[in-house]
């Protein structure tokens, strides 16, 4: 409890300090957005309404999916930028991130500056053409003042949406408070993610509240509560803005895991190691499967661990399966070729999907292998993870045995095991080095027709680091160093209910068991 | 010296019209009155003066010069205009509220702080109340400080729409008669629309009867009070008249028993 405790306290200045960051520069782009919008939407009715109804139409758009949908347009629009002005972006992380969530915060803003406008008593208007204001300064002077709290109120909501849904821009490759919900939801460490929960919480209070104390020297002609909220939260921006400001200076390596546990282990592992050599090392976890690879290709990241066949299909749209060893030959020269990506060499051991049974379930109905199974499979249930379904494994696996299910269920890793322990799945789709498959004492059914591909770990390195001599110092002795055995209890360490360890206390168990100076 | 030259405004494109071809000359220094049942015009009439509403067709001159010639806001500023809905600023205080013509054109902010004070007294308000807020001021005190509003910026002409319309018979009486005194010592110009014949017959010095978007007389209250060729006008003018007849019949009533 406190090992895990303090480790989330340790890279708290960092998630805070970005989700602080995140969202202070969404707000005021969104502010920035917005205040003009309604300036030129108070009079006309004819840009009001498409206004609005654009402004709504974003938030009915799943806030996830928003994040994930900048990623290809950003993307496309930075490979245009490289190829006009010879200088592209990062489509991944921050500017996907501030871009949807500036989208988010512009609806409370604005329709509470429409409403608050649309409501002002029309005497106090005719007054103030009246006295001779031209329409500028009623605007300044009459308009907006007498809208500001109710402006100032929407802006509260936006404030609390936009901290809140920041959680989220973790799988897109931002730093988060989300890196803890993730995570902890990964490793089934509650500790985690109810911190994350907290102190986002927290934050998302503390703003609302002053906020709150502008509006109230707004409202009550004091500016200096006004000033004084706003000196406040200009301070909490410029500490956060300190914090990677200091750490920027010796930011070395940076290595990248996707968004389970063994990938923080390795993660881990991989960090010591560079460590260990004298340099400073930075992790960038939760990335979304295929944003990993991106963001290796795009030099963000500059290490992380993959799977032959998941990069087969994925990245290089594969369908053909050769064997283990020709994947692997193929793949590196593929990568290298068409990225610049370093496959350095496989670790030792297949994350492979695999379909497993609850043991006693499994000796009762006869099922040994994929083809036993596929006889009773109408009368039974899958659980997968999100994204299996929607695989060509899946697919290959359909075709191959004629496998045809009663229902399909997608779950979060976590929970997809919690589905089958209490029987309302039958089959699942596990990690072939998932810890879990031996602690809930789950039999893996064999795949006779090759079906599955491979998935060997293999340590990739970016473009940028394919010849760097400490990366290979120090990750070549890890190529084929860490069977199957070992990894799946590492994974076990972390996952499990009881004397839970953390991703870096797994990783340290793992060199020493695995012999690794 | 106002002068209305066959202005007409429809706001149904022609449909009818809310005025039309009104003719009207205002000497300086005069006292006038408009009246008329609601939906006459009158309203419309007087906004055509400051460019509130603009007409379709016809001119507004002020001094020989075309309104319509002159920045909206720039003759807004040389015109007081005080209304029935008052519309102070909620948000700034009443020596804000007072100071805001002024503080538009430029003056230099000691003298705006003179000028503020100087109208406080003349409305004849406490100048305790100049750091104050609307909302807390009664509607009476609240229409002084549009009165002194409207005339911060030292204007020669006052349009007023049912100024004391929202307010109780006494302050009215009394809020009445404290502006005719002001409108002579300063000078003014003065249209006021109101639909209180007794109101416009003791403070006006000539009283124009507006019917469907037109003027039906035009004359001095005693002129109009003694005999109108319309029988309408008649009725109307009648109605003081009448009014103040019963009253001194109450009186002589009660003095005889």
């Amino acid at each position: 409890m406190t090992e895990r405790l303090s480790s989330a306290l340790r890279v708290l200045p960092d998630y805070l300090s970005q989700h602080v960051l995140l969202s202070a520069a969404s707000l005021a782009l969104g502010l920035l957005v917005s205040v003009p919008l309604l300036i030129a939407a108070r009079r006309s009715a004819r840009v009001r309404w498409p206004v609005l109804a654009v402004a709504s139409l974003i938030q009915t758009v799943p806030s996830i999916a928003l994040l994930a949908l900048f990623y290809p347009l950003l993307l496309g629009l930075s490979s245009l930028c490289k190829h006009l002005f010879g200088v592209g972006f990062s489509a991944l992380g921050f500017l996907p991130s501030l871009l949807a969530l500036t989208l988010y915060s512009i609806l409370p803003i604005l329709r509470n500056g429409i409403t608050a406008i649309l409501n002002l008593d029309p005497a106090i208007l005719q007054a103030a053409s009246g006295v001779g204001m031209t329409d500028r300064q009623r605007l300044l002077r009459v308009e907006l003042p007498l809208a500001a709290p109710m402006l100032m109120a929407g802006l509260r909501t936006s404030a609390v949406w936009v901290i809140g849904t920041a959680t989220l821009a973790t799988p897109v490759g931002q730093t988060s408070l989300g890196n803890y919900i993730f995570t902890g939801l990964q490793v089934e460490d509650w500790v985690w993610v109810l911190f994350g929960c907290g102190v986002a919480v927290a934050l998302a209070l503390l703003t609302d509240q002053l906020l709150a104390l502008i509006e109230l020297g707004l409202g009550r002609r004091r500016p200096r509560l006004a000033w004084t909220g706003l000196g406040l939260l200009l301070l909490g921006v410029a500490a956060a803005a300190a914090v990677p400001l200091r750490a920027g200076r010796d930011a070395g390596y940076v290595v990248g895991a996707k968004d389970f546990s063994e990938q923080y282990i390795l993660a881990s592992l991989i960090s010591s190691r560079i460590r260990a050599q004298g340099y400073a090392v930075r992790e960038r976890t939760d990335l979304g499967s295929v944003f990993a690879f991106r963001a290796l290709a795009a030099n963000e990241i500059d290490t992380y661990v993959d799977y032959t066949g998941t990069l087969w299909t994925n990245i290089l749209h594969r369908t053909d399966m050769p064997g283990q060893r020709r994947m692997l030959r193929d793949l590196s020269v593929q990568l290298r070729r068409r990225y610049g990506v370093v496959v350095l060499g496989p670790l030792g051991f297949e994350n492979a999907y695999v379909l497993a049974m609850r043991r006693g379930e499994a000796a009762r109905l006869g099922i040994r292998t994929i083809q036993d199974l596929a006889r009773v499979a109408p009368s039974l249930t899958i659980g997968g993870d999100l994204e299996f379904f929607a695989r060509p494994e899946w697919r290959m696996l359909k075709e191959r045995y004629g496998l045809h299910f009663r229902a399909e269920r997608s779950y979060e890793p976590t929970f997809m095991y919690k589905a089958l322990m209490s029987r309302e799945v039958d089959v699942i789709t596990a990690f072939s080095s998932d810890g879990r498959i031996a602690a809930d004492h789950l039999v893996v059914l064999k795949d006779p027709l090759h079906a599955i591909p491979p998935y060997d770990a293999v340590v990739l390195l970016s473009p940028k680091r394919a010849s760097d001599p400490v990366l290979r110092r120090a990750l070549e002795p890890l190529i084929g160093a860490i069977p199957i055995k070992l990894m799946r209890h590492a994974n076990y360490m972390v996952e499990r209910t009881a004397a839970k360890r953390t991703p870096s206390a797994a990783a340290r168990w793992l060199a020493k068991a695995a012999h690794l100076h | 010296m106002i002068a209305v030259e066959n202005v007409s405004k429809s706001f149904d494109g022609g449909a009818s019209f809310a005025v039309r071809r009104v003719n009207l000359r205002v000497p300086a220094r005069t006292f006038v009155a408009i009246v008329g049942d609601s939906g006459s015009g009158k309203t419309t009439l007087l906004k055509t003066i400051n460019r509130l509403i603009e007409p379709q067709e016809g001119e507004v001159l002020i001094d020989e010069e075309p309104v319509r010639t002159v920045a909206p806001h720039t003759l807004r500023r040389r015109i007081g205009y005080v209304f029935q809905g008052i519309g102070l600023f909620p948000h700034l205080s009443i020596a804000e509220n007072i100071g805001i013509t002024p503080r538009l054109i430029g003056w230099p902010e000691p003298q705006i702080r003179a000028r503020v004070e100087e109208l406080i007294d003349l409305v004849a308000l406490p100048r305790s109340y100049l750091a104050r807020l609307p909302s807390e001021l009664s509607g009476g005190q609240r229409q002084r400080v549009g009165i002194a509003r409207a005339l911060a910026a030292r204007p020669y002409i006052m349009l007023m729409d049912e100024p004391f319309g929202a307010l109780d018979p006494v302050t009215r009486d009394a809020l009445g008669a404290e502006y005719r005194r002001l409108h002579e010592s300063m000078g003014l110009t003065t249209l006021m629309v109101t639909h209180d014949i007794l109101e416009a017959v003791l403070l006006a010095e000539r009283i124009v009867v507006m019917r469907a978007g037109n003027i039906v007389a035009d004359g001095e209250p005693h002129d109009l009070l003694s005999g109108h060729p319309d029988p309408e006008v008649r009725t109307l003018m009648d109605m003081p008249r009448r009014q103040a007849e019963r009253v001194r019949a109450l009186l002589e009533e009660r003095a005889r028993d």
